[in-house]
């Protein structure tokens, strides 16, 4: 019980803290924090699974894009525009996903065609450089100048703020929901042995298809939301392999298997990556890749669960032999 | 017989064929770690870039003679081929293969980002302009002709090494069978070593011919990379003669997409080709059914 006391105290306090505190810049941080966490969570939710895909990147701009060219072209609403751009990110998912689960593409070759997958995002969306704005970026049209519901977009940092916490605790909801659901069984059974699973009456393609297409909404969304607070998409920070690669990293040093292992991970990137930018200013340009990129080489060398994951895993153990 | 578009259209046709030479070259270093050690290596075209880098500093910085200059890129890749395989791959060869993809992907944003501090991300070309060679209306370069020329001499070289002499027969008889080749009395370890070096060694060589088309930045690994991912997909990963094959398919369609629409286009058509491929050849182009 009292476990569940300090929970809810945590949540009271991340809910309460924009109503007390209103120092732009760290709320920044905490928005930035939470959408990315959201995303990482995405991407772990079929990660986890052995799907390892490092197409989400395209997933992302696809949703980032989507939203934003149908406010601007079309002046359709983000409530209708997202979900579009999370149909159309589904549409793609089920175009690679159902020949690489229907033929048994796995391991390495799930995670190379993949990656293809969102350099060619990229290549689309710089190629459409006169409806897209290329790798120049592009812009949400501001509506009348200010903050507002149906434009979903808002002026100040508490309501983004909000509105972050709100998207990160149902991804994390989500999550919780596939652990609860047969599907997490299934899929499990999958890891172990497509071929016994299969035998055992498991739909291998359907279940894949069934965790890739959530997965991939989920990231769509997020790319939405991120082009919604950024107001400025391009083609690098929403889409490409670096992105998706950026997902990989943060999910797996936060630790894939435990449930706010990318939330971690994302405080972790997105702290370190402030840090030198503060400390060191354009000098630091590269150096948090840099870091990154040894990071996640030692990482899977030494801790492959992630620091959350084997903090928690430290914590057991002394537990079980205490008890 | 040849009308104004046909002569357009061969010429993109030829061009297909040359650049296909380099597509069949970069997917033969891929290919040959995952056919050799199982191992993807992400960072494969981050190797190529550091090698271009080589090649423009020998060349530009120290005047080194183009030749002297390639062969001691092709050097120096091939030792970052070896160090990557002893300070990466080895560490990681018993845990869960996704684990080594991962890893050689950490060393793909290192690599970028070393490039970045390093040399910051100014484009830089050697400043060699190769005449270009004219042939009935047609104009074909010649960087292109001698990047062909040096992948299909480099491709014939390691055959014949893989062919002909002991230690390829060894590097074979591993990638037949990783499990049983220990006990036969061959040293794997030593084996991976070498496949590593020869496989840095052909990104060292692709890096020397690629520098002369294109202008060195640090993220110039990311035009080609995903491109060769492909070819080693669809030709079937580990497959070298299936790799060959699938460069030229995909040479072919970016060049002749190309000459139509924008190169972008080029690869999102090539991309689209790759998935209806997928549905009848998902092994490999030249996969037997099972």
């Amino acid at each position: 019980m009292t476990g569940r006391v300090y929970w809810m105290g945590a949540a009271a306090v991340l809910i309460g803290l924009p109503f007390v505190y209103h120092d732009p810049y760290p709320l920044h941080i905490m928005v930035l924090i939470l959408i990315w966490s959201f995303v990482y969570t995405s991407w772990s939710v079929m990660g986890r699974f052995g799907l390892v895909s490092l197409g989400h990147g395209g997933f992302m701009g696809i949703g980032a894009y989507v939203t934003a060219l149908l406010w601007n072209y079309q002046h359709t609403t983000p409530w209708l525009g997202i979900p579009l751009a999370m149909l159309a990110a589904v549409a793609v998912a089920l175009l690679i996903g159902y020949p690489c689960f229907r033929f048994r593409i796995t391991g390495h070759y799930f995670a190379l065609l993949t990656l293809a997958l969102s350099a060619i995002v990229l290549q689309i969306i710089t190629a459409t450089r006169d409806i897209t704005g290329g790798s120049l970026g592009y812009t949400p049209e501001r509506y009348n100048g200010g903050s507002s519901i149906y434009a979903v977009q808002f002026l100040d940092k508490e309501t983004w703020y909000l509105v972050a916490l709100a998207i990160w605790g149902a991804g994390l909801l989500i999550r919780y929901a596939v652990d609860r659901g047969m599907l997490r069984y299934a899929l499990e059974a999958i890891v172990e042995d497509e071929d016994a699973a299969a035998a055992a009456g498991v739909h291998v393609t359907v279940e894949k298809l069934k965790v890739t297409v959530l997965s991939a909404a989920m990231t769509a969304f997020a790319g939405a939301i991120y082009g919604q607070y950024q107001m400025f998409i391009s083609p690098d920070t929403v889409s490409g392999i670096s992105v998706s690669l950026q997902m990989v990293f943060a999910a797996v040093v936060g630790g894939i298997y435990v449930p706010l292992g990318p939330t971690v991970g994302a405080a972790i990137t997105i702290l370190l990556t402030e840090t030198l930018r503060i400390s060191f200013g354009t000098a630091a340009i590269g150096w948090d890749n840099l870091v990154y990129g040894v990071l996640l080489v030692l990482f899977i060398i030494f801790l492959p669960q992630g620091l959350l994951g084997s903090v928690l895993a430290g914590i057991t153990a002394a537990r079980a032999k205490t008890a | 017989m040849f009308g104004i578009f046909d002569v357009y259209l061969l010429e993109a046709v030829i061009n297909g064929i040359l650049l296909g030479g380099v597509f069949a070259l970069l997917a033969l270093g891929l290919n040959l770690v995952f056919g050799v050690i199982d191992v993807v290596w992400i960072c494969y075209a981050e190797l190529i870039m550091l090698g271009m880098y080589g090649m423009y500093f020998l060349y530009v910085a120290y005047h080194v003679p183009f030749v002297l200059a390639a062969l001691i890129s092709i050097a120096g890749v091939g030792a970052l081929g070896g160090l990557l395989h002893v300070l990466v791959i080895q560490p990681l060869l018993g845990t869960a293969p996704i684990n080594q993809l991962l890893a050689t992907g950490g060393v793909l944003f290192f690599l970028q980002s070393a490039a970045t501090v390093m040399f910051g991300i100014d484009f830089r070309n050697l400043g060699i302009r190769l005449p270009v060679l004219e042939l009935s209306g047609m104009y074909i370069s010649y960087a292109r002709l001698l990047a062909f020329a040096a992948a299909l001499i480099g491709m014939v070289a390691l055959y014949l090494f893989l062919a002909r002499s002991y230690t390829g027969a060894a590097i074979r008889a591993v990638a037949q069978d990783r499990q049983i080749m220990p006990l036969m009395g061959v040293d794997t370890r030593r084996i991976y070593i070498t496949t590593s070096l020869i496989a840095g060694g052909l990104a060292g060589l692709a890096a020397c011919l690629l520098v002369l088309q294109y202008d060195v930045q640090p993220f110039v690994g990311l035009t080609f990379a995903p491109i060769t991912f492909l070819i080693c997909v669809l030709g079937g990963l580990g497959d070298m003669i299936g790799g060959f094959v699938a460069a030229f398919l995909f040479a072919e369609i970016i060049s002749v997409a190309g000459l139509y629409l924008d190169l972008e286009w080029g690869y999102v058509f090539a991309f689209g080709f790759f998935v209806v491929l997928m549905f009848f050849r998902p092994q490999g182009l030249l996969a037997r059914r099972r």
